[in-house]
């Protein structure tokens, strides 16, 4: 497996570090890494899971909008910031593989890195209401 | 290939008695290709001295900065070749975000830090950025590749390669960052770039008491050096950029530690300034020899 860019690498490393949750994606998606903060919201564990892809995370990660409702692709920071590389902002609900429904607030970003590479993206998230 | 150390001091040059064997000029490697080609890794005080041995015989010079750090860049100034009319050097370095290279040398390379402006220099001068991975430039018969790696600001590591031999250079680096509690390799920053060397030229800065008080610093206690070079799988481990609180005997108990700290799967070589390395297939000589 290639060596992750070295922004990734402190990317993680400061998600590490800080008390909020962070989820970490590569431009495909693919979840490359979560703090422990999200373990706490979610019932994830990353010793556990290790990198989760697209497609199984969406099995693990229920997102349903105020009316119950699935979150569309489109709404969520993670897509918008690895699709449309921008930030933008979400209010929604996620349960998690411990069954409890919680309303978040997600703030997305693109990883730019140097010369212009696109790296991923990183979703920051905010426990609103359980 | 063959390389030489020309300056093997991190931070600040440290002449002295207590330093003569190691060295005090800052960091400076020459490599020389089979077909003559020129490398000077970074611009350190080491560079002095080198500039002094090239003569008009070598056609053009290639500079490869690993970063803009003052230890990196002071000798650029001294650099004989610099000052030769017509002499074709060129300068590569870390992309910025903001400016070209030329902005940011010209920001030592002019008063009041320095009384010549990089443009009055009279040879012939390009200066580049270096593209990153999986981007290679090619010097003569030398390919080389340059990856980011953790350091403060852009900073990266070289990977030359000459007909089948590897040599790596990644002098400012502190791989733990972002690699604690880490199985994985490819989560390990300048992986790619040491990935079974044959020579790895490395920062060795600090001994193992001395790193927690530096983390973040950008640099590398002794033991995580020996744990990158193990995971690597390099054949020989150059330590290198020694702290300036470093003497040479300081210097001697750190390798004589780290030889006997471990089985190691590789030769450790103490980065003694004058030291030549030759870096080529098994059959060929891969001793040492020190410069005079």
């Amino acid at each position: 497996m290639p060596q992750k860019a070295v922004e990734v690498i402190l990317m993680r490393q400061l998600a590490s570090y800080l008390a909020m949750p962070i989820l970490l994606f590569d431009p495909a998606g693919t979840l490359l890494f979560y703090n422990e903060p999200v373990e706490a919201i979610s019932g994830l564990r990353f010793d556990e899971t290790g990198e989760i892809k697209l497609e199984e995370l969406s099995s693990m990660l229920h997102l349903t909008a105020e009316d119950g409702s699935p979150l569309p692709l489109e709404a969520r920071p993670s897509v918008v910031a690895l699709q449309q590389k921008r930030a933008s902002h979400a209010v929604f609900w996620m349960a998690g593989v411990d069954g409890v429904r919680r309303k978040v607030e997600a703030t997305g970003f693109p990883l730019e890195g140097q010369g212009g590479r696109h790296l991923g993206a990183v979703v920051i998230l905010w426990e609103a209401q359980r | 290939m063959k390389v030489t150390l020309w300056g093997t001091r991190g931070s600040l040059a440290t002449p002295g008695p207590e330093t003569v064997r190691y060295g005090g000029n800052t960091s400076c490697v020459e490599v020389c290709g089979a077909d003559g080609t020129v490398l000077v890794l970074d611009a350190g005080t080491g560079i002095r001295r080198l500039g002094a041995r090239l003569g008009p015989e070598v056609g053009r010079v290639d500079v490869l900065l690993t970063h803009l750090h003052m230890d990196h860049i002071q000798g650029l100034g001294f650099f004989r070749p610099l000052d030769q009319s017509g002499q074709e050097v060129h300068i590569w370095g870390p992309p910025s975000t903001t400016l070209d290279l030329r902005a940011r040398v010209s920001r030592y390379l002019s008063p009041p830090l320095f009384p010549v402006r990089l443009r009055e220099l009279p040879s012939r001068l390009t200066l580049h950025d270096v593209p990153l991975a999986p981007e290679e430039i090619r010097i003569g018969g030398l390919r080389i590749s340059a990856a980011l790696v953790c350091h403060p600001g852009p900073t990266v590591g070289y990977r030359i390669s000459e007909d089948g031999a590897t040599m790596t250079y990644i002098p400012d680096h502190e791989p733990l960052l972002g690699a604690v509690r880490l199985s994985s390799s490819d989560w390990i920053s300048g992986f790619d770039l040491a990935a079974h060397a044959d020579l790895l030229i490395h920062d060795s800065q600090y001994s193992a008491t001395q790193y927690p008080k530096h983390v973040g610093w950008g640099h590398s206690a002794i033991p995580h050096v020996l744990e990158f070079a193990a995971r690597t799988g390099v054949k020989r481990l150059v330590t290198f950029h020694h702290d300036p609180r470093h003497d040479d005997a300081a210097l001697d108990r750190l390798v004589n530690e780290a030889r006997s700290s471990a089985d190691l799967p590789f030769e450790i070589l103490p980065g003694i300034e004058g030291a030549c390395f030759e870096v080529g297939h098994a059959t060929r000589n891969q001793g040492q020899t020190t410069l005079t």
